[in-house]
């Protein structure tokens, strides 16, 4: 069993057509929705974690394509960047999945993006603003 | 008054330094050397350990002049980039202050602000040499006709800019937890409910202060390291407590000393001076200070040789006693317990979260460390600041 957090962005062409539901029935997905934002006339947002098989997750992000939706996987959409950040550690209170974690020896603060969920909290915990990235809300 | 006897002098410091004798180490790599060689002979050894901490220090700010205007302006308020400076000093000299905030911030009014730009920012962005758009109000006068004045410029375009912070490099801190059901937002960091994060901000064995717990070395004539440039120690801090609780070692349990700290804005990096946005409190500024502790005799060596197991700090609960002015101290830990990514209270696992950077903090002190072997010298404190009784 793998499991893979996407954004899902349905374009306002298909944002009020039922897509997500196929998942579970034709590609045996346990899916759990982590958060959903419609932005009306523009855009439908939506976290997904997905749940199969190698090759069952693979064949719904196909679907997703087939269907005109873009997913993006949350592994790529948070950044930190290193020239701005200080290392404070103020980031590592608020991130539940250790994706944002101190190295004992140097006392540096790294980031694993495979382990990230894009929730967005160390967006605000950063006092330096050297985090960045898309969660679930649209780019400014 | 605490007394102690120098049994290295300055002079004799100082003449090693200049003739590239002296042996200089950082705070991290002084307990080494006092456990394998003792207090005796570290002293006998070591001349000079330098310290460093990086971290957000509200209290700090910076005198601006701006030069005067043609025709003449007697500001009587000012912005920089939208953010007020104090000007009520004379015609065109003004105090921009780290937790000023910008003008129109919706602060607080959605719950936790994100206090994007302040002060703070408008200290980072002039010593990027960044453009800064500088407006000046007065009522006119027969000497100073202008009343109005507006201009973008750099801190090249100032003909001062000092900085100059009331209350820096805390002697030790509190750790922060949150025992409600709320999460919340403080300048301790963001503290989940539940005891679920601790929070903490020291440099520990780096810190300046908690090297020198009496301040026999550290006074006003003190050259530090400020913000990347040579500065000073003015004064003591405000707040400057130092009879707070100390322990067998003489080394203070909780926030004691302060220092204030001045220097030239102009040579600073904002590699070590940085703006600080902290959610739901507001804006500030993050410091990088380094202090040169002389050891004039044994027990500055046996004070500069204790390590983050040697030191305590208490364990403040945010959510209910902090805001309401308790006194109370859940708990004392060590900062190696701290740094070590968790602590244990009753039969709880908090994890804990640094919000000072020990990898500045170590950055500033072997910087430090790198100016003494090229000579820079160990001020001459001019005063003794308040201190406890050793």
């Amino acid at each position: 069993m793998e499991s893979l957090n996407v954004l899902l962005i349905f374009r306002k062409e298909i944002m009020y057509k039922p897509i997500i539901y196929r998942i579970a029935r034709d590609f045996n997905i346990e899916f759990n929705v982590l958060e959903a934002k419609i932005f009306p006339k523009q855009e439908g947002r939506i976290i997904l974690e997905l749940k199969g098989t190698k090759a069952e997750i693979q064949d719904t992000l196909n679907y997703f394509e087939t269907e005109g939706v873009e997913a993006r996987k949350l592994s790529d959409q948070i950044r930190k960047d290193d020239n701005i950040c200080v290392h404070c550690g103020a980031c590592t209170a608020v991130c539940r999945v250790d994706a944002l974690y101190i190295d004992r020896e140097t006392m540096r603060v790294l980031f694993d993006s495979e382990k990230c969920v894009a929730c967005g909290l160390c967006m605000k915990a950063c006092p330096v603003n050297a985090i960045s990235g898309a969660v679930i809300d649209m780019e400014a | 008054m605490s007394n102690f006897e120098i049994k290295k002098s300055y002079e004799e410091i100082n003449s090693k330094i200049k003739s590239g004798k002296a042996v200089v180490v950082t705070a991290a790599e002084m307990p080494e050397i006092v456990k394998k060689s003792g207090v005796k002979e570290a002293f006998k050894k070591v001349d000079v350990v330098t310290t460093g901490t990086f971290g957000v220090m509200c209290s700090s700010g910076a005198f601006l002049n701006f030069g005067h205007t043609k025709p003449k302006i007697r500001a009587t308020k000012v912005w920089l980039n939208d953010v007020e400076a104090y000007s009520g000093i004379a015609a065109v000299d003004c105090y921009i202050g780290a937790t000023q905030v910008r003008r129109n911030d919706p602060l607080n009014g959605v719950h936790p602000g994100a206090f994007r730009y302040g002060g703070g920012h408008v200290i980072e962005d002039l010593i990027a040499g960044k453009t800064i758009n500088l407006r000046a109000e007065s009522y006119g006068t027969d000497c100073y006709p202008l009343k109005y004045f507006s201009k973008n410029l750099t801190i090249h375009d100032l003909r001062d800019a000092t900085l100059f912070n009331p209350r820096n490099a805390y002697q030790n801190y509190n750790s922060a937890i949150n025992t409600t059901k709320k999460v919340i937002y403080t300048y301790m960091g963001i503290l989940r409910p539940e005891m679920a994060n601790a929070t903490y901000s020291s440099a520990g064995q780096l810190s300046p202060l908690l090297n020198d717990p009496y301040y026999w070395t550290i006074g006003p004539g003190t050259k530090i390291f400020l913000g990347g440039a040579v500065g000073s120690v003015a004064w003591n801090g405000t707040q400057h407590s130092p009879d707070t609780e100390r322990d067998e070692n003489g080394i203070v349990t909780g926030g004691a000393g302060t220092i204030s700290v001045i220097g030239n804005m102009k040579d600073m990096s904002t590699k070590y001076i940085r703006g600080a946005s902290i959610t739901g409190y507001g804006t500030s500024l993050m410091v990088g200070i380094g202090i040169p502790i002389p050891i004039i005799n044994e027990e500055m060596a046996f004070f500069t040789g204790l390590t983050d197991h040697d030191i305590k700090v208490p364990l403040i609960d945010y959510g209910a006693d902090y805001p309401e002015g308790r006194d109370n101290i859940l708990r004392h830990y060590t900062y190696a317990e701290m740094k070590s990514g968790y602590i244990s209270y009753g039969n709880k696992k908090i994890p804990t979260s640094p919000l000072s950077s020990y990898p500045k903090a170590l950055e500033i002190s072997l910087k430090l460390k790198d100016w003494i072997e090229s000579g820079f010298t160990v001020g001459v404190p001019q005063l003794q600041i308040p201190t406890a009784k050793r």
